[in-house]
């Protein structure tokens, strides 16, 4: 699977923020053995080192970063952030998010549309945090954008994949289209669902930040991304609605129960 | 003069961007900058005058999902 031509080393796309200290995070990102981190900026003070110290920590892991725009509500703040972000981290990649509902944090899609033109049109290589809607992945795509991040539902509220008919509409209608589902991915099982339906990567931050045993629960999500992706290229059956015996029925014995015949 | 750094009205001597990234102590940290609203290339900051009242945004890396 390639994003603008990077070939990734994993499906598994892993979230730093939220872990209880930087040594949790080195781990869940080695139990993960993720293909991709995402990272964010922050203000800080002269003197601090905190931000120093994280980018060190990622370099060191050796993994591919993916800076996102976070908490931006607008098209010129987003754009912005993104230009410093690709300053600070010295890739073309942004994350995009422009949020327009704070409660859901729900993608402001039309500015989303507009600050994915202004910054393929900058160069960026732009990965925007989206809904599942068909219109606005067509004009996502229209814009630039080579791959599209739908939502599996609102960011941190672990409910899996909201709207599974959607999500597989999208998939079916952008076959050849490099996607990930990002956000609302709770437990390893709403992973496998999402390369069951056929998407080529997922997005996890606070399942397993928050995880009791973060390092486990990134061990559950490379094997369950593992499992979905082997599942989803192994042809699964068609479902029915009906029971059909799995043992043929051909020679069965009969009146073994005791009736008369 | 005064500007506002990062919400924080601080007083320096310097007019350029970079000098006064030196004079607030940030040396050679690795952080992005922003001048009233506006991205400022790194490579860029030496020559970026910046003038009294100026509104100056210093984001470093960070946590982020």
């Amino acid at each position: 699977m390639k994003f603008y031509g990077t070939e990734l080393s994993s499906r598994l796309m892993l979230g730093t923020a939220q872990y209880d200290s930087p040594a949790i995070l080195a781990d869940a990102v080695k139990a993960a053995q993720a293909g991709v981190v995402t990272v964010s900026l922050r203000r800080e003070s002269a003197g601090a080192q905190a931000g120093q110290a994280f980018w060190s920590l990622i370099q060191s892991l050796d993994v591919p970063v993916l800076p996102n725009t976070a908490g931006c509500h607008g098209v010129r703040e987003a754009v912005t952030t993104a230009q410093m972000a690709r300053d600070v981290f010295d890739t073309n990649w942004i994350k995009l998010e422009v949020i327009g509902q704070g409660d859901l944090l729900q993608p402001d899609v039309f500015g989303l549309v507009e600050a994915t033109r202004i910054l393929t049109e900058d160069g960026f290589q732009v990965f925007p945090y989206t809904t599942e809607d068909l219109v606005v992945a067509e004009r996502l795509l229209r814009a630039g954008a080579e791959v599209l991040m739908p939502w599996g539902a609102p960011i941190g509220s672990g409910r899996g994949l909201n709207n599974l008919f959607g999500l597989r509409a999208l998939r079916g209608h952008f076959p050849d289209v490099p996607m990930v589902v990002d956000a609302g991915i709770g437990k390893p099982s709403h992973a496998t669902a999402a390369f069951e339906l056929g998407f080529d990567a997922v997005l996890i931050n606070t399942a397993v930040a928050k995880a009791g045993d973060p390092a486990q629960m990134a061990k559950a999500f490379r094997l369950a991304c593992e499992a979905g992706l082997a599942g989803y290229a192994a042809d699964p059956m068609e479902e029915r609605d009906m029971a059909v015996p799995s043992t043929p029925t051909l020679g069965l014995a009969r009146g073994l129960g005791g009736e008369t015949l | 003069m005064q500007i506002t750094v990062n919400d924080e009205l601080k007083e320096v001597h310097a007019r350029t961007l970079g000098a006064i990234l030196d004079e607030l102590g940030y040396g050679k940290t690795r952080v992005a900058t922003a001048l009233n609203g506006f991205f400022v290339p790194a490579t860029q900051r030496s020559l970026k005058t910046v003038d009294e009242g100026a509104v100056l945004e210093i984001l470093a890396p960070m946590q982020g999902g």
